[in-house]
């Protein structure tokens, strides 16, 4: 193997050209004395450039260069859920472990524990025909969570030998007659996406419990979102939502050169948060990829596809899976830095010709899939993006906007208003309505989508309405388009904002959702009545029973008082008409 | 290390000295180089090969010829620190200024310092009064918390860096803060400005400084705030200290970057600064924190002066994207003659609700927050509106926010420079009584059991 090993031959940050080795791409090496891990990203004639993913500071020309024949993979099987990782799925608590609470580098950890034990049940048997993807068994991963064990990709044949006890991920549990061995542990390539059988169009929508999510501007289980905006603005607040509130199975949480005390926050809270599924800790459905902004960028630019892997693995086996990523900027500054090293040619803003080839390839692996062992999984995908000044129009926004169905435009002027989520009604959109339309007409409402059209369309009036009032001022206009910019604020106030930290509003459940629109409707009709009834506008906004509707929703149990509070404020309104 | 004299130099371009065919020299490693006169200068390998070696001079790179001398010292930049430090200046490359004796290390610190573990972090919820009712009730600061000053030039932002710096105090405990500070490229006359009300206040003996100023080498700013907080890091992480970093100003920490991004000839990002510059500041601030385990902590407060008081340059822009929120300093408060010019609409602290309310600060601190954010940011807008229609168009109720607006201001803002107001009393009292100007009917995100309790009119005794 001696041709195998090659040297440095240059060191410029996180990148390291190598002589007298001939690797294939995307190759993991070991560079330097000190082993740092790394992988191979451009092969140059002699010369084979690597990206290292440890900080490369004392590493000198002439130090050896390792082949490991292998392209950097993750580690699948139970152990996944609840666990925290770097960006190549080394799991932090174990590098707190061996070097501390600050990470230094040349420290290999595996991704799964492949001392622990599992209860492995087996739920195939000899004999069973099986081919890649179907499940042989099961291992319950976490209290909710049942880990299907999966015939790896590229295997197949009849079942000689499998039995049910405890076992280690590296153990064999399933032998094949032709002598193919399985484990419960995979290793996958993280560049490369898992196969499935084929792709279905959404028509289920995520729900989120965000009320301006749900109800205005869905996603798709399976579908892709962006959430663009400027600091402040409330990406992380709103994919931190999701990751508590979405009806997932799964939760892949990526943290992608940001805080590391936001991270923190997840793992302090998560495990005492509530699934309002299962009743259980969401910390049982989640697991976290962490590789902050000072972390190595080469690292941060594997972490996405660390976590698109493990969100792929988990959807073969049947779950729906919603992975975050914040920020997807981040990301494609790593890119960036990466190859204004390797002096490629730059495209727009210094950015990779190939950043918007590679947003797209990234967000293709979501999806709602047939399985290959033919159930029904999906893998969402939410990518927060951090446009430089807050302007859209820098090429991360627009490569992610030119894939992605639904936006989700955060407004820096809403933040300042503390008007949360910032997200700007009418900018905003979702591509999936008219796929989802039937399942809220099954599922919560017929006459749902209506509700979204008449709702929205009321937010546009508004916008129309108030460029006259900056000029001539609300007094002037005619007393309908007075009680419309009402019933617009109260759209607005009551429904739209809507407090991530407070324990009642945080969430609100698609058909408290409808209830809540249809009653700003219903303030909307009876208003009209009582105003051609002779009422005086005045009187009709400030009947105290639409305070105690609109203040209701900070209360619990709300879904069974809001009909009653309903019902007093249509009375309130209709006896304005008496007292005139 | 006895390195061997290398003349090897071909090129020199703005701060870079290009060299060829030397020993394998380490990627970060530290070189002396010995001009013809004598002169000694000090720099580092940014790019290392078989062929070429780039390093980045940290004095300039005037009067370096191609007889130059060049050393490799065999290692990457390390400090020796020790807690003899605090009470000491230093310059911006970390030797003594104040003409005492060279630090002895307890240990030598590697200066570009390793991330923090993000699963060994601990949340910050410690609420630190700074005795400024502006920060106090509204952007909150917690202990290790980065939270930066976002001025421009011409505002009072070191005013309120030292008095923040004098006051800073946890309630109800004794620990007191170490300050680490760090001077990059300000003028002789701030420096004084700082140093002497230090030294006034008897600060400086609980004080680490780390002085580069306007007329010190710029390439040498890079290596300033990664010493200072280098030590930052020793102190707590090591001796348990509380540590209060204040660096200004970050503007001149990335022009110095800008210089080295061009002279490589890199293909620049956003108005010419370096497409790494968000990662190169994520360096310095995420240094920042608490960790488990360990007694100290870490709070930033970087000053940047934003260019143009423009708040999407980058560089308050990439700040703003990494710290915990922001203070935001107001050039049209300070023209009417208030200090301190916070403006606290587009002043944020994101760590906040993490460190007020019962048993913290006071339970309703929260609402009280929100309640003047809103009056202030309603009264603000009726003053335009006002400038229009004339105050005859308001109603009651706007014309009671329209004065609170200049109440706030006028009362609560403005402090001197030497009041400390406490954060029950001083603060949230004091905001009580300023809110009952306003009828109680408008303060709708009062809760109403907290006006029964602290409104000073209208709670039930
Ligand atoms: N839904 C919400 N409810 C209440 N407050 C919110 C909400 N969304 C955002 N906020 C407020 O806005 C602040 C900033 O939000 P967040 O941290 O999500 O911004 P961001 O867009 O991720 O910024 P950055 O790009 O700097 O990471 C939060 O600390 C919180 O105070
Ligand atoms: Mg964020």
């Amino acid at each position: 193997m001696s041709e195998e090993n090659g040297v440095i031959y240059r060191i410029s940050g996180p990148v390291v050209t190598a002589v007298g080795i001939s690797p294939r791409m995307y190759e993991v090496v070991r560079v330097g004395d000190e082993g740092l891990m790394g992988e191979v990203i451009e092969l140059h004639g002699e010369q084979s450039v690597i990206q290292v993913y440890e900080e490369t500071s004392g590493v000198r020309p002439g130090e050896p260069v390792i082949r490991t024949g292998q392209t950097l993979s993750v580690q699948l099987g139970p152990g996944l859920l609840t666990k925290i990782y770097d960006g190549i799925q080394r799991p932090l608590p174990e590098l707190e472990k061996t070097m501390g609470v600050f990470i230094k580098r040349g420290v290999d950890a595996d991704g799964l524990d492949l001392e622990k034990n599992w209860d492995f049940k087996a739920t195939a048997k000899a004999g069973d025909s099986v081919t890649s993807g179907d499940v042989i068994g099961t291992v319950q991963e976490t209290k909710t969570i049942e880990h299907r064990v999966m015939v790896p990709p590229g295997t197949s044949g009849v079942i000689k030998n499998i039995s049910s006890g405890e076992f280690n991920v590296t153990q064999t549990v399933c032998t094949l007659e032709d002598g193919n061995e399985i484990q419960m542990m995979q290793k996958w390539p993280v560049r490369t996406p898992r196969p499935f059988t084929k792709k279905h169009a959404p028509e289920v929508p995520l729900q989120t419990g965000q009320r301006i999510l749900d109800f205005l501007f869905p996603l798709a289980k399976g579908g892709t979102a962006g959430i663009p905006g400027p600091f402040g603005s409330g990406k992380t607040v709103t994919q931190q939502q999701l990751a508590k509130w979405s009806d997932a199975d799964i939760v892949v949480y990526i943290g992608c050169g940001e805080r590391g005390n936001e991270m923190t926050e997840v793992l302090d809270e998560f495990p005492h948060l509530m699934d309002p599924k299962t009743g259980e800790a969401l910390m049982n459905r989640t697991t976290m990829i962490a590789n902050t902004s000072n972390m190595p960028v080469a690292a941060r630019e594997a972490s996405v596809y660390t976590g698109i892997t493990i969100a792929e693995y988990f959807r073969d086996m049947g779950y729906d899976v919603a992975l975050m990523a914040d920020s997807t900027s981040r990301w494609a500054e790593a890119m960036r830095e990466i190859s204004s090293r390797l002096e490629e040619m730059p495209g727009e803003e210094g950015y990779p010709a190939y950043l918007s080839s590679r947003l797209a390839e990234f967000y293709e692996r979501a999806g709602r899939v047939e399985t290959l062992a033919g159930g029904d999984g999906s893998v969402s995908v939410i990518g927060a993006v951090s446009p430089p000044g807050g302007d859209i129009s820098e090429p991360v926004s627009q490569g992610t906007l030119r894939i992605v169905k639904v936006f989700w435009g955060l407004d820096a002027g809403l933040a300042r208003q503390r008007h949360f989520p910032a997200i700007n009604w009418l900018n905003s959109y979702s591509l999936y309505p008219p796929s989802l339309d039937q399942w809220y007409r099954d599922n919560i409402k017929s006459d749902f989508p209506e509700l979204r059209t008449e709702i929205s369309a009321l937010l546009q009036v508004e916008a129309e309405l108030q460029e006259i009032v900056q000029l001539v001022g609300s007094d002037a206009l005619p007393v309908d388009q007075q009680l419309t910019l009402e019933v617009a604020r109260m759209i607005r106030e009551f429904f739209l904002q809507q407090n991530a930290f407070h324990d009642v509003d945080t969430y609100t459940d698609l058909k408290l959702q409808y209830t809540m629109a249809k009653a700003i409707l219903s303030f909307q009709e009876e208003s009209k009545k009582a105003l051609a009834g002779g009422a005086a506008l005045e009187d009709v906004v400030n009947v105290p029973a639409r305070t105690d509707l609109m203040r209701g929703r900070f209360e619990s149990g709300y879904e069974e008082k809001i009909d009653k509070m309903l019902e007093t404020m249509i009375k309130q309104i209709a006896e304005t008409m008496e007292d005139n | 290390m006895t390195g061997k004299e290398y003349r090897t130099i071909t090129d020199v371009k703005g701060p870079l000295v290009f060299l060829n065919k030397t020993e394998p020299v380490a990627f970060g490693e530290i070189v002396e180089l010995r001009l013809t006169d004598g002169t000694l200068k000090n720099g580092q390998v940014l790019d290392t090969s078989d062929d070429q070696v780039i390093v980045q001079v940290f004095e300039g790179t005037a009067s370096i010829d191609k007889q130059t001398g060049i050393k490799f010292l065999g290692d990457v930049f390390k400090l020796p620190v020790s807690t003899d430090m605090i009470g000491r200046i230093l310059d911006g490359a970390g030797r003594p200024r104040d003409g005492g004796p060279a630090i002895v290390a307890d240990e030598m610190a590697d200066i570009i310092g390793a991330a923090i573990n993000p699963y060994s972090r601990q949340s910050p919820d410690t609420f630190i009064q700074t005795g400024i009712s502006a920060i106090d009730a509204c952007t909150s600061l917690v202990r290790g918390q980065k939270l930066p000053i976002f001025s421009a030039s011409g505002l009072p932002h070191n005013d309120i860096a030292l008095q923040i710096a004098r006051q800073a105090k946890l309630v109800d405990s004794d620990d007191d803060f170490v300050v680490v500070f760090c001077a990059m490229g300000i003028t002789a006359e701030e420096y004084n400005f700082f140093v002497h009300d230090l030294e006034r206040t008897g600060a400086l003996e609980n004080a680490c400084l780390f002085v580069n100023l306007a007329d010190d080498p710029a390439v040498e700013r890079l290596i300033t705030p990664r010493l200072a907080l280098t030590a930052a890091e020793y102190l707590a992480f090591e001796k348990d200290y509380h540590v209060l970093v204040i660096y200004t100003d970050m503007t001149n920490y990335c022009e110095s970057l800008r210089q080295i991004g061009a002279a490589r000839e890199e293909v620049p990002g956003r108005r010419g600064y370096p497409g790494y510059m968000y990662t190169d500041l994520a360096m310095l601030y995420e240094r920042a924190g608490l960790v488990k385990g360990k007694k100290g902590s870490i709070t930033q407060f970087p000053i940047l002066t934003m260019p143009g008081d423009d708040i999407t340059h980058p560089i308050p822009d990439l700040s703003g994207y990494i710290t915990e929120g922001q203070i935001v300093i107001s050039r049209e408060l300070h023209q009417k003659g208030i200090y301190p010019p916070i403006n606290v609409l587009p002043s944020l602290s994101r760590l906040m609700n993490a460190g007020i309310g019962d048993g913290k600060t006071r339970e309703d601190h929260k609402s009280v927050s929100d309640q003047l954010y809103a009056a202030y940011a309603q009264g603000r807008e009726l003053r335009g509106l006002v400038a229009i229609v004339g105050e005859d168009a308001l109603n009651e109720r706007d014309l009671q926010l329209l004065k609170f607006a200049d109440i706030f201001e006028n009362k609560f803002l403005r402090q001197s420079r030497d009041e400390d107001r406490s954060i029950s009393e001083g603060t949230l009292d004091y905001a009580w009584e300023l809110l009952s100007n306003i009828d109680t009917k408008y303060l709708v995100r009062l809760d109403q059991k907290w006006i029964d309790k602290y409104h000073p009119t209208d709670k039930k005794e």
